[in-house]
C-alpha cells in the first residue's frame, strides 16, 4: 500500500487537516522503536488505497527534543510515497526553513499552506505561482478548519502519489546534514511574501491583556479552571451514573435470569468478574469523551499555552510546567483523563513526571470513601477539618514526589512555547479529539482493567463455598499474611481487604467494607465508629488516598507510558510513600497517647 | 545600546545582534525566528520572575528569563 507522511510545524493545524482529510477512520497504529502516539488512517485516494500517518509537529529536522527524534526515526525506518509538508500561511517567513531541510531528503514533497483565511485578514499576501517556481513543488493553500481549498489539497496529494517513485526511505545523509539554508529562506521570503509593515492590533492583543494580566490573570486561570472542573464533571458525571444504571438493568434483567441454572462459581465469574471489568471500562467512556471536547477547546483555543506562561514561575521549580499543573487540577474529577490529556506536553520526561504526580490528585471516588469515612467517625465540625486536611496531603505528596523524582524525569527540552494567536475550535475538531481518545483508552487500556478486575475477583472468591473476602478465602489469606505490614499502621485485617478491593476502583470500597463487615450500608457507619477509632480511620485514609488509585489508572499509565518499568515505579512509589505516611501518623498519634 | 533581552521593559524593543546558546537551543530559537538581525519586542513579564512574552515577527513566545539572558541585543536607548 502507498504510504503518505503529514509533517509539519506545533500549532500549523496540521491535526486538523488530518482529521479533515481522513474523516473518524484514524487509529493509533505500531511503529518500531516508537514512543509516541502516531495516528494513521487508510483513505481512497487516487484511485487506490493509501495510509496516511500524522507525525508529531516539528521545528527542525535536525532538533532534539523527543519528537523530532521521532521523526528523524520514522522517516529513516518507514519508506514512504511522499511527504505532505503543511506551514501555517501567517508564519511563512520563519516556518518555511523547516521545508527547505526537508527538501534535502530527497522524497517527494507537497507543500500544503494552512490558515491562508487568517493570512489575509492580516494583509499578508503570498505569491503561490512564484513560490511553486522557486520551490520546485505544488503549493496549495487552504484552510483545513473550515475547508477551503480542501479539493485542490486532494489533488495535490494524488498527484505527489502519481508522479511518485516507488516508496523509498530518506536519506540518511540529509539527516545528518546541518542546515546553511537561512540565506535561501531570506530569499525566498523576499520575493514571495508580502507583509504590512505593523500589524492592526487583533482580537487576540485584546484577550492577552486581560488573560496575561498581572493581577488579574492568575484569578481568571483559576476560574476558568473551576468552569471547566464544573462542566467537565457536571455533564460527564451524571452520563457516567447513567451508564451504571444501564449496567444495573442489564445484570438484573438479562444477565441474571440467563445464568439462574449456570454453576455459582461460572455465575459469579460472568457476573462478579467478566461482567463487573467490562462495567469498569464502560464507566470511563463518559469522562473522557466530555474531559476531551473540553481539552480541545482549552487547548485549540491557545488558553494551555497562556496557562503555561501564567503558571510557569512556580512549576518551574518543580521541574514541571503550567499544562502539568491544569492535569493535576482536572485529575481532582477523574485521575485517568488527566493521564490521557498529558500528551499535550512534548517532552517524554516532563510527561512522565507529570503522570507521576497525577494519581495522588484526590479524585471523586476517593471522595466518597473519604465523605463517608469521616462523617461515620468524625463529629461535622472536626469532619470538615479532617477533609481539608486530606486536600492538603493531596497537594503536598504530589508536590514531593515532583520535588523526589525531578531530577530522575529532568526535561532537557527548552521551555520556548509559541503563545499562538486565540482561535476557537469547531465542533468538528473537539468531536474527532473525543472519538480519537475514547478509542484509544478502548484499545489501550480495557484488556488489563477487565484481567485486573477478574485477579481481585477470583482472591475474593476462591473457594466458591466461602462467603466472599471472609478469612478463608485466599484474599483472607493474603491478608493474614499481610499483618506484620498493615498492623503497625493500625489498620486492621478486614480494612485491608478492603484496600485490595479498592485497587479496582475506589467507588466500590464502601460496598465491600458492608460485604466484609456483614452489615447493610445503613448499618455500616454505626458499626465502623464501633469497630474502630478515630485514629485509625484517618490512617486508613492517608493510605486510601496516596496508594494507587485505582486499576484504570494504572492501565493508562502504562498505555501512556508505553513502559513496564515506569509503571511499576508508578505503582510502588505511592504504595511505599502510603505506608510511611500512614505509619508516621499513626505511630506518632499512638505515641501522644491518641 | 548593548542588552540582553531578560533586561528589556515590557513594550520595548530591539535588533538581535548574537545568541549566545546550546546548539539544541540555538536551532529551536532559530526556528521560532529569533535570530541575528531580527527584530524582537518584549510584550509582558509574568509576575514573580516568571517567563516573558516576546514578540518575533509575526509570533509570539513564552520564553524563561534565564534563556532570555542568552539573547543579546541592540536597543535604541
Amino acid at each position: 500500500m502507498k504510504r503518505l507522511a503529514l509533517l509539519g510545524m506545533p500549532n500549523t493545524g496540521k491535526s486538523t487537516f488530518f482529521n479533515r482529510l481522513t474523516g473518524a477512520g484514524a487509529r493509533v497504529g505500531n511503529w518500531p522503536g516508537i514512543t509516541v502516539d502516531l495516528l494513521s488512517a487508510k483513505i481512497l485516494l487516487a484511485g487506490g488505497m493509501v495510509e496516511v500517518i500524522d507525525l508529531p509537529g516539528i521545528y527542525n529536522l535536525h532538533g532534539f527534543s523527543d519528537d523530532e527524534h521521532v521523526v528523524r526515526h520514522f522517516l529513516e525506518s518507514q519508506p514512504l510515497n511522499g511527504l505532505v509538508v503543511i506551514l501555517d500561511a501567517t508564519q511563512l517567513d520563519r516556518q518555511l526553513a523547516l521545508l527547505l531541510q526537508l527538501r534535502t531528503l530527497g522524497l517527494p514533497l507537497t507543500l500544503i499552506l494552512n490558515m491562508s483565511d487568517e493570512a489575509r485578514q492580516l494583509g499578508i499576501h503570498i505569491s503561490r505561482e512564484r513560490l511553486q517556481q522557486d520551490l520546485g513543488m505544488e503549493v496549495t493553500l487552504v484552510s483545513a478548519k473550515y475547508g477551503n481549498g480542501f479539493g485542490q489539497a486532494r489533488t495535490a496529494l494524488e498527484s505527489l502519489l502519481n508522479s511518485a517513485t516507488p516508496a523509498r526511505l530518506a536519506s540518511a545523509e540529509a539527516l545528518q546534514q546541518d542546515d546553511s539554508i537561512e540565506a535561501e529562506l531570506d530569499r525566498i521570503i523576499g520575493e514571495t511574501v508580502t507583509t504590512p509593515v505593523t500589524l492592526p492590533p487583533n482580537l487576540t492583543r485584546r484577550l492577552d491583556k486581560i488573560f496575561l494580566h498581572p493581577w488579574l490573570g492568575l484569578p481568571l486561570f483559576f476560574l476558568s479552571m473551576f468552569a471547566m472542573f464544573q462542566l467537565v464533571y457536571g455533564i460527564g458525571t451524571p452520563l457516567q451514573d447513567g451508564i451504571s444504571w444501564l449496567l444495573d438493568r442489564f445484570q438484573n434483567h438479562a444477565l441474571n435470569p440467563w445464568l439462574h441454572d449456570a454453576p455459582l462459581a461460572l455465575r459469579s465469574f460472568i457476573t462478579d468478574g467478566l461482567f463487573n471489568g467490562i462495567g469498569t471500562v464502560l464507566s470511563f467512556l463518559p469522562i473522557i469523551v466530555v474531559f476531551f471536547v473540553f481539552m480541545s477547546i482549552v487547548e485549540d483555543s491557545g488558553y494551555l499555552a497562556r496557562a503555561a506562561w501564567l503558571m510557569d514561575a512556580l512549576m518551574a521549580r518543580l521541574g514541571l510546567d503550567g499544562r502539568s499543573f491544569v492535569m493535576q487540577l482536572m485529575g481532582f474529577g477523574c485521575n485517568v483523563p488527566a493521564l490521557m490529556g498529558t500528551r499535550v506536553m512534548r517532552s517524554r520526561a516532563l510527561r512522565l513526571l507529570t503522570m507521576l504526580v497525577i494519581p495522588f490528585s484526590l479524585c471523586s471516588a476517593r471522595l466518597q470513601v473519604f465523605l463517608f469515612f469521616s462523617s461515620a467517625i468524625f463529629k461535622p465540625v472536626a469532619a470538615a477539618s479532617v477533609m481539608f486536611g486530606l486536600y492538603i496531603t493531596s497537594f503536598l505528596v504530589a508536590f514531593l514526589t515532583a520535588l523526589v523524582w525531578r531530577g530522575k524525569f529532568r526535561n532537557h527540552e527548552p521551555l520556548l512555547l509559541e503563545l499562538p494567536p486565540y482561535r476557537f475550535p469547531t465542533g468538528r475538531q473537539m468531536l474527532a479529539q473525543a472519538w480519537q481518545q475514547s478509542g484509544h483508552f478502548l484499545r489501550g487500556a480495557s484488556g488489563f482493567i477487565v484481567a485486573g478486575v477478574i485477579l481481585v475477583w477470583a482472591l475474593t472468591h476462591i473457594p466458591f463455598d466461602l462467603p466472599p473476602a471472609s478469612a478463608g478465602t485466599l484474599a483472607g489469606r493474603l491478608a493474614d499474611w499481610m499483618r506484620p505490614v498493615f498492623s503497625p499502621l493500625g489498620i486492621d485485617r478486614l480494612l485491608s481487604i478492603t484496600l485490595l478491593f479498592g485497587f479496582v476502583a475506589k467507588e466500590v470500597v464502601i460496598g465491600a467494607l458492608a460485604v466484609i463487615y456483614g452489615a447493610g450500608e445503613n448499618n455500616l457507619a454505626s458499626l465502623l465508629a464501633h469497630q474502630i477509632d478515630w485514629v485509625q480511620a484517618m490512617s486508613f485514609m492517608l493510605f486510601t488516598l496516596i496508594y494507587t488509585p485505582c486499576l484504570s489508572t494504572i492501565a493508562v499509565l502504562r498505555q501512556e507510558s508505553k513502559s513496564t518499568g515506569f509503571t511499576v515505579l508508578a505503582v510502588l512509589w505511592p504504595l511505599s510513600l502510603a505506608w510511611l505516611v500512614s505509619f508516621i501518623f499513626y505511630q506518632t498519634a499512638r505515641w501522644l497517647g491518641w | 545600546m548593548q542588552n540582553s533581552l531578560d533586561h528589556l521593559f515590557p513594550e520595548q524593543s530591539g535588533v538581535i545582534t548574537a545568541i549566545q546558546a546550546s546548539p539544541e537551543l540555538t536551532r529551536r530559537m532559530s526556528a521560532l525566528g529569533l535570530r541575528p538581525g531580527r527584530s524582537v519586542e518584549v510584550i509582558r513579564a509574568a509576575p514573580w520572575n516568571g517567563p516573558l512574552q516576546i514578540r518575533v515577527g509575526h509570533t509570539d513566545i513564552m520564553i524563561r528569563r534565564s534563556d532570555a539572558a542568552r539573547i543579546h541585543v541592540e536597543t535604541d536607548h
